[in-house]
């Protein structure tokens, strides 16, 4: 791909994140939308500059914010509304809601509701890519030799666990980084730090200055990077994937960034200031990109806004479509019947 | 063969037809697991028999993802006490993946948990917490009592879509048997005699204690029908209710307390089911654990929990 065009799709899959983020906050603020939402205005850069630099076949557990990586990994915007309208057209046939939209198909296993409980379960999928590549049984011995001693085993694909800075002080977080590392499994730690777990500080929570710091108690590599920089992100994300892939074993990247909206929709945001907020909409990653591509000349500013357009009404049309089908839910025996699987179900 | 034999055969037969099959546990290594449940299995099976850092949170729910992408694992929790730390996994995500993605996920996980009292390991290392999980809707449990049964079980466990609870209880460990040719599927429950008098349902270990009580009710001219659970969940209804329409008399028997466990939900089942209801000649009797902590003591660990010449005491005023 030429840069300019990964440079376009890029600014494309950041809109749509923003204009699915927005039709979101309209259709639950008309009702039209049950539950909760979690939205992540300017996180577009951490979102797009992962899931882009990820090959289709890699593996994501995003977090409970999972809207942006869930389009950026290839899902349909229609069928993620319809999930959060509860219709049969959902990615989870409405069973799932905004913080469930699994996609078997773009290999991303959903998010778990509960903070940091998605990062074993990613720990999981890199131990499966690795038990599976041809030379497994040598990193398996791990009751007669150290793994710790095992060469390098190149994987083709790695797995993605995502979460905040407020998740990294869960015990599974700390657990499965260590499990990682002496196994040696594809995994990347992927923490997007927004600087806030719903009301709490990262300052006020986190015991070292950076949880990318932490990497060195694992015996991993860790870099923290300008998360609303989507270049930067697509880089470091690259490189980080490429030592991972090469069986090196996982690698702690966190992304600094900022969630424009609250929590959720029934935070007041009485925990930082609007002076704090406005610095950071400064730096608004989907301005900041656009800049980026004006200056190199990949676009015009008549282009750029023509992508915009083109870009909201393609979300406004997706979720107008998921509209119309709305009211088609499961059946309650169709609801129990997915309890538990049948005997033939595989993946 | 004995139980703990059984146990370590199903695992061998399921890994050898199928390179999925892979244990996670601490110390199931060289070590032979706490209870020599895996002892050897690692020169066999070197790269599916894993030894795990102290993390049971952390290498339950990696198995768990595992599962998800098509690994067949099995999780040996060295005491089920610990059961609290793998909780989440369990609960959160491994009973509710099938459903919470819309069916595009399975997770064929197996969770071994010794469990059990008459060890003398004090109270957090004996407790039986299967009723604790009766409430997870979305895993099946499983309770054998016997090393056929183990067999079965557990090579039906691994082989289930669906995360799968496995209680041992430690004392069955050493306990001999011969195991049958017939497969045994989950959601079954066992018929043992055919005395009329009275129907005594239990599992695991304490259908030890139901047997020794039918013999001493024998001994006093009642004859007793035993029904080993085997499955917890889902229980099988039909035969609970076949085997006390017939005898007119239920007694349930089940060594952790009775307060929202199996035979509670056994108990709530009859009472609900209209004819088995109707059939009854008497009130359900329970017994079950003491409601307190497991004591180290022998003989006061012994006192909490039901032994048979009091349950053939009681049995024996029903008439």
């Amino acid at each position: 791909m030429t840069e300019k065009q990964l440079s376009i799709d890029a600014l494309r899959m950041m809109l749509n994140s923003r204009y699915f983020e927005e039709k979101t906050e309209e259709l639950f603020k008309a009702g039209q939308i049950h539950g909760t939402t979690h939205l992540a205005n300017g996180q577009e850069a951490a979102q797009a500059g992962l899931c882009m630099a990820l090959d289709k076949a890699d593996w994501i557990v995003p977090t409970h914010r999972c809207h942006g990586f869930t389009i950026c990994k290839g899902s349909s915007p229609k069928a993620m509304f319809a999930e959060m309208f509860g219709s049969r057209a959902g990615l989870a046939k409405g069973l799932g809601g905004s913080m469930h939209m699994p996609d078997a198909g773009h290999c991303n296993l959903g998010s778990s509701a509960v903070v940091g409980s998605g990062v074993p379960l990613a720990t999981g999928i890199a131990f499966k890519l690795k038990f599976d590549s041809a030379d497994s049984a040598a990193f398996a011995t791990s009751t007669n030799q150290n793994p710790k001693l095992c060469p390098p085993q190149p994987v083709k694909n790695i797995s993605v666990a995502i979460f905040g800075d407020g998740a990294s002080s869960r015990g599974s977080v700390h657990e499965s980084m260590n499990i990682a590392s002496i196994w040696k499994l594809p995994v990347l730690f992927y923490c997007e730090n927004n600087h806030y777990g719903m009301s709490a500080s990262s300052d006020k929570m986190i015991s070292v200055d950076k949880v990318s710091d932490r990497a060195s108690a694992y015996g991993i590599p860790g870099k923290v990077v300008d998360g609303n920089d989507f270049e930067e992100v697509y880089n470091s994300v690259i490189e980080a994937a490429s030592y991972i892939r090469s069986g090196n074993g996982p690698y702690l990247l966190e992304v600094m960034t900022y969630r424009f909206k609250g929590h959720s929709k029934s935070d007041r945001r009485l925990y930082r200031t609007s002076d704090e907020e406005q610095q950071w909409m400064l730096r608004d990653p989907i301005l900041l990109f656009e800049q980026k591509i004006l200056a190199s000349g990949y676009m015009t500013q008549q282009e750029i806004e023509s992508l915009e357009k083109e870009c909201k009404e393609d979300i406004e049309n997706q979720a107008g479509q998921a509209l119309d089908t709305c009211s088609d839910k499961l059946s309650e025996n169709e609801v129990l019947n997915l309890v538990y699987a049948s005997e033939e179900e595989r993946l | 063969m004995t139980f703990r034999e059984a146990i370590r055969k199903a695992m061998a037969d399921e890994m050898a037809a199928d390179r999925n099959v892979v244990l996670f546990g601490e110390d199931v290594g060289v070590y032979g697991g706490c209870f020599k449940v895996t002892e050897g299995m690692w020169k066999e099976f070197p790269d599916q028999i894993i030894d795990t850092p102290v993390s049971e949170e952390g290498f339950t729910g990696m198995a768990v993802g595992a599962a998800m992408m098509g690994l067949r694992p099995i999780v040996e929790i060295m005491y089920a006490d610990f059961y609290t730390l793998i909780f989440d996994p369990i609960v959160n995500h491994a009973a509710k993946t099938h459903f919470m993605s819309g069916g595009q996920f399975c997770c064929p996980i197996t969770v071994r948990l010794p469990e059990g009292s008459g060890t003398g390991h004090g109270a957090q290392h004996t407790q039986s917490p299967e009723g604790l999980f009766l409430n997870s809707t979305g895993l099946k449990l499983v309770a054998p009592s016997n090393p056929s049964d183990a067999y079965h079980l557990l090579r039906a466990s691994i082989r289930d879509n669906n995360p799968v609870l496995f209680f041992e209880h430690k004392l069955l460990y050493p306990t001999e048997g011969e195991i049958s040719n017939e497969p045994v599927p989950i959601g079954k429950a066992k018929v043992i005699g055919n005395g009329l008098d009275v129907t005594i349902i239990a599992y695991s270990h304490a259908v030890t204690t139901a047997l020794e009580a039918a013999e001493l009710l024998k001994e006093n001219g009642i004859d007793a029908t035993v029904v080993d659970l085997r499955t917890l969940n889902p229980l099988d209804k039909e035969t609970i209710f076949k085997q006390v329409q017939k005898t007119g008399r239920a007694v349930l028997i089940q060594d952790p307390n009775g307060i929202g466990g199996i035979d509670a939900q056994v108990c709530a089942a009859i009472c609900q089911d209209k004819k088995t209801f109707s059939s009854l000649k008497c009130r359900v009797l329970q017994f079950s654990g003491k409601e307190t902590p497991v004591p180290f003591s022998r003989d006061l660990e012994k006192l909490t929990i039901p032994q048979a010449k009091d349950i053939a005491v009681a049995v024996g005023k029903l008439f």
